[in-house]
């Protein structure tokens, strides 16, 4: 076939589910890709936006990323926090990103919080969940502060304050403890740390450090981290080895040249 | 059984001091019986940039020609040497293209920045999430004995001679615990001036 | 039915069926925790974190998963908390009326066999507790025993178990069995290096293991007795 002499033309390949589909029904299971066990969160306030997420990426019960950023970037005036398998979190919010700043070059106008909204829902709903990105979309556009939900298969919730991830019931209990409408950013940013460290010291899925991202109408704060909540734990011992513990049986050294980037002569004038 | 288990691999690579290196082990196994003990799963793919594939053999070695083509037209295309970010992100997407019907490996990247001599690794998921870390990255069918390993063996601004010893008992000690890797082991250490290839002695059983 | 076969990716139509739902009772559950014991020459180390959970909540960040059986024996056991709780009451019962019958303590040799002979009674239904046996022999040395849920022990010098036991296990073997290291000496172990030891595998562990946190609790058993240290871990 002519197709592994071509580069991609773009969208999903499905050449290897007929073969996968088989190895499934000889009883070999099909691994899991990452999940972002998460807790996001944002809210809106006085002047604008405030999202939250912990950093913690995990594979089944294994810790695979202490540091990974889950607020990711939409556009100038709109991030967005992703909840889901990690994979596709990162590719729609890279896709929609494109596809809005497109928009933006077009019509050049700022896009609106309400466009990048729908770009993601259709993306979606389009895939029936089988996508499994679910987020937290906020941004300040011409019309104000928005803030949305947005769950895997394509629904979307407006709202002053939202969570999602596994630890989205620790977070939330937080937020309706002490949310009120018209809080000040200082309030705003404590209110949202202290939903994220709820998530992360109560969720097992969440963990490691705090990341917030603040929008106002005509600034951007990403905060990573915001704060380290845990430190990472202080070895007691010395674990380095001798030279030559490791037995090698063959060394093979190969020299790489290096690139001359650039050459520049100079003619000196000789003294005479 | 997974897939991802179905011949076995155990592949790490760590940062050091203005060096990197990445190990794997050697076997290639159908399930409990090992068929060979010199099988490749790092793949230079320049003078300073590498990747190892651990999972379904059959899909590592269509991949890695896959990714040596792809990057064969991105270097003939732009007329310089690819960035391990770049790579990385190639790698991600022919990955993520197959979100549907993945190919059954989970990437390591080992490399030195072309330009800026900076120490680069990167792991990946099997449909491409990219993760990228400044101390170590595992992948395999032991990941948690390397995980253990290297969590308590790593430290920073490790020289190319540390960073051997330090790679190679992470990945023996994590793969002898392990019934499908193991069965011999290499390392490369990617410095500015040279690449070293080191095959170590290991336990054969 | 032509076009049927040329789309081999659709879904089998009997998907679309409701079929009636079946909710199943577990007996089991898993609450973590992770178990280590090293055996030196005259002393043995045990080690527990102190977390317990189900799925991915917290139920207590206090709670030692090892007991003291005897003044020189410890047991450390984890896996399903139901089943540790009550085979510790079982074996304390029957190491009770031991004592009471015999007017001593029971060595840690005939402890460890007693828990296997316990284990395998339920052989069909077991306890789904991993064991560790830690303590000092008859001769005064170190002994560590490892059990599986159903009786099979084996004596050994070092041995994790538990949630994060494969994390563990590798760095034993290197530091402890001075595996894969050419010209290393086998030196006796120290006990502060052992427990230096002990505080550094728990918090590798506590880093990449979702199930392991809070603390440590450390049991150094000598002829003379045990003492008890907690060790702080990552909470998240």
């Amino acid at each position: 076939m002519a197709a592994c002499a071509e580069l991609p033309a773009g969208g999903f390949v499905f050449e290897n589910c007929q073969r996968n589909k088989f190895l499934e029904s000889q009883g070999y299971k099909v691994p899991k890709a990452y999940k972002t066990g998460t807790t996001i969160c944002g809210l809106v306030y006085k002047d604008g936006i405030v999202l939250g997420a912990d950093t913690r990426a995990t594979e089944d019960t294994i810790v695979a990323d202490k540091n990974c950023a889950k607020i990711h970037y939409i556009s100038s005036n709109i991030y967005c926090c992703g909840a889901g398998t990690a994979a596709d979190t990162e590719m729609t919010t890279q896709l929609i990103s494109s596809e809005l700043e497109l928009h933006r070059l077009n019509t050049g106008r700022q896009p609106r919080v309400c466009t990048a909204n729908r770009l993601l829902k259709q993306m979606l709903f389009r895939y029936h969940g089988y996508i499994g990105a679910a987020l937290v979309l906020g941004g300040v556009d011409s019309t104000g502060p928005h803030l949305y939900s947005i769950w895997p298969h394509g629904s979307t919730d407006k709202l002053p304050f939202v969570t999602m991830g596994s630890g989205s019931l620790a977070a939330m209990a937080t937020f309706e403890d002490r949310y009120k409408a018209d809080l000040s950013r200082d309030e705003a940013m404590k209110l949202v740390r202290d939903a994220i460290c709820a998530g992360i010291f109560n969720d097992l899925g969440s963990g490691s450090n705090v990341d917030l991202c603040v929008i106002t109408k005509d600034k951007v704060d990403y905060i990573r981290p915001y704060e380290e909540a845990n430190k990472k734990g202080v070895r007691q011992g010395k674990y380095r080895y001798d030279r030559g513990t490791t037995v090698v049986i063959s060394s093979e050294v190969k020299k790489v040249e290096l690139e001359v980037i650039d050459t520049e002569v100079r003619a000196v004038p000789m003294e005479t | 059984m997974s897939i991802l288990a179905y011949n076995g691999a155990a592949i790490i690579a760590m940062k050091g001091k203005d060096c990197v290196a990445i190990a794997a082990d050697r076997r290639f196994g159908v399930q409990a019986q090992t068929v060979s003990m010199d099988f490749d799963k790092v793949f230079e793919m320049g003078p300073h940039l590498f990747v190892g594939l651990p999972g379904l053999a059959t899909d590592v070695q269509t991949i890695s020609q896959r990714l040596k083509f792809r990057l064969n037209l991105y270097e003939l295309r732009e007329n310089r040497r690819i960035k391990p970010q770049t790579f990385m992100s190639m790698v991600s997407n022919l990955l993520y293209e197959r979100r549907f019907g993945p190919y059954f490996v989970e990437p390591v990247i080992a490399g030195l920045d072309s330009k800026t001599n900076q120490p680069y690794i990167a792991s990946m998921d099997l449909i491409g999430c990219p993760m990228i870390t400044d101390d170590f990255v595992v992948s395999g069918t032991c990941s948690e004995q390397m995980y253990g390993m290297c969590e308590s063996l790593w430290e920073p601004d490790l020289s190319p001679d540390d960073l051997f010893e330090t790679i190679s008992q992470a990945l023996m000690n994590a793969f002898d615990r392990d019934a499908l890797s193991g069965w011999g082991g290499v390392v490369y250490i990617i410095e500015k001036d040279k690449v070293t290839k080191k095959l170590l002695k290991t336990r054969m059983d | 039915m032509e076009a049927m076969a040329m789309m081999p990716y659709q879904q089998e139509q009997t998907n679309h069926i409701e079929r009636p739902i079946q909710h199943r009772f577990s007996p089991y559950d898993f609450n973590g925790g992770t178990v280590l014991a090293i055996a030196g020459e005259d002393f043995a180390v045990i080690a527990s974190d102190t977390r317990l959970m189900t799925g991915f909540s917290i139920l207590a960040r206090d709670v030692p998963k090892t007991t003291q059986y005897t003044t020189n024996t410890v047991v450390g056991s984890c896996g399903f908390h139901g089943d540790v709780l009550t085979l510790t009451k079982v074996i304390q019962t029957r190491l009770k009326m031991f004592t009471y019958l015999h007017q001593k303590e029971m060595d840690t040799s005939s402890v460890a066999a007693m828990l296997s002979t316990v284990l395998y009674y339920r052989r069909f239904f077991p306890y789904y507790v991993y064991n560790i046996v830690a303590g000092i022999d008859t001769e005064g040395k170190g002994c560590v025993y490892s059990f599986d849920p159903v009786g099979s022990y084996e004596r050994e010098t070092y041995r994790a178990g538990g949630s994060a036991s494969s994390m563990l296990q590798p760095l034993l073997d290197n530091q402890i069995g001075m595996k894969n290291q050419e010209g290393a000496k086998q030196v006796p172990l120290a006990k502060a290096k052992a427990v230096a030891l002990v505080k550094d595998v728990f918090t590798s562990a506590a880093e990449r293991d979702i199930h392991t946190g809070d603390a440590v609790c450390i049991h150094v058993i000598t002829k003379q007795g045990t003492t008890k240290e907690t060790y702080p871990l990552r909470r998240d």
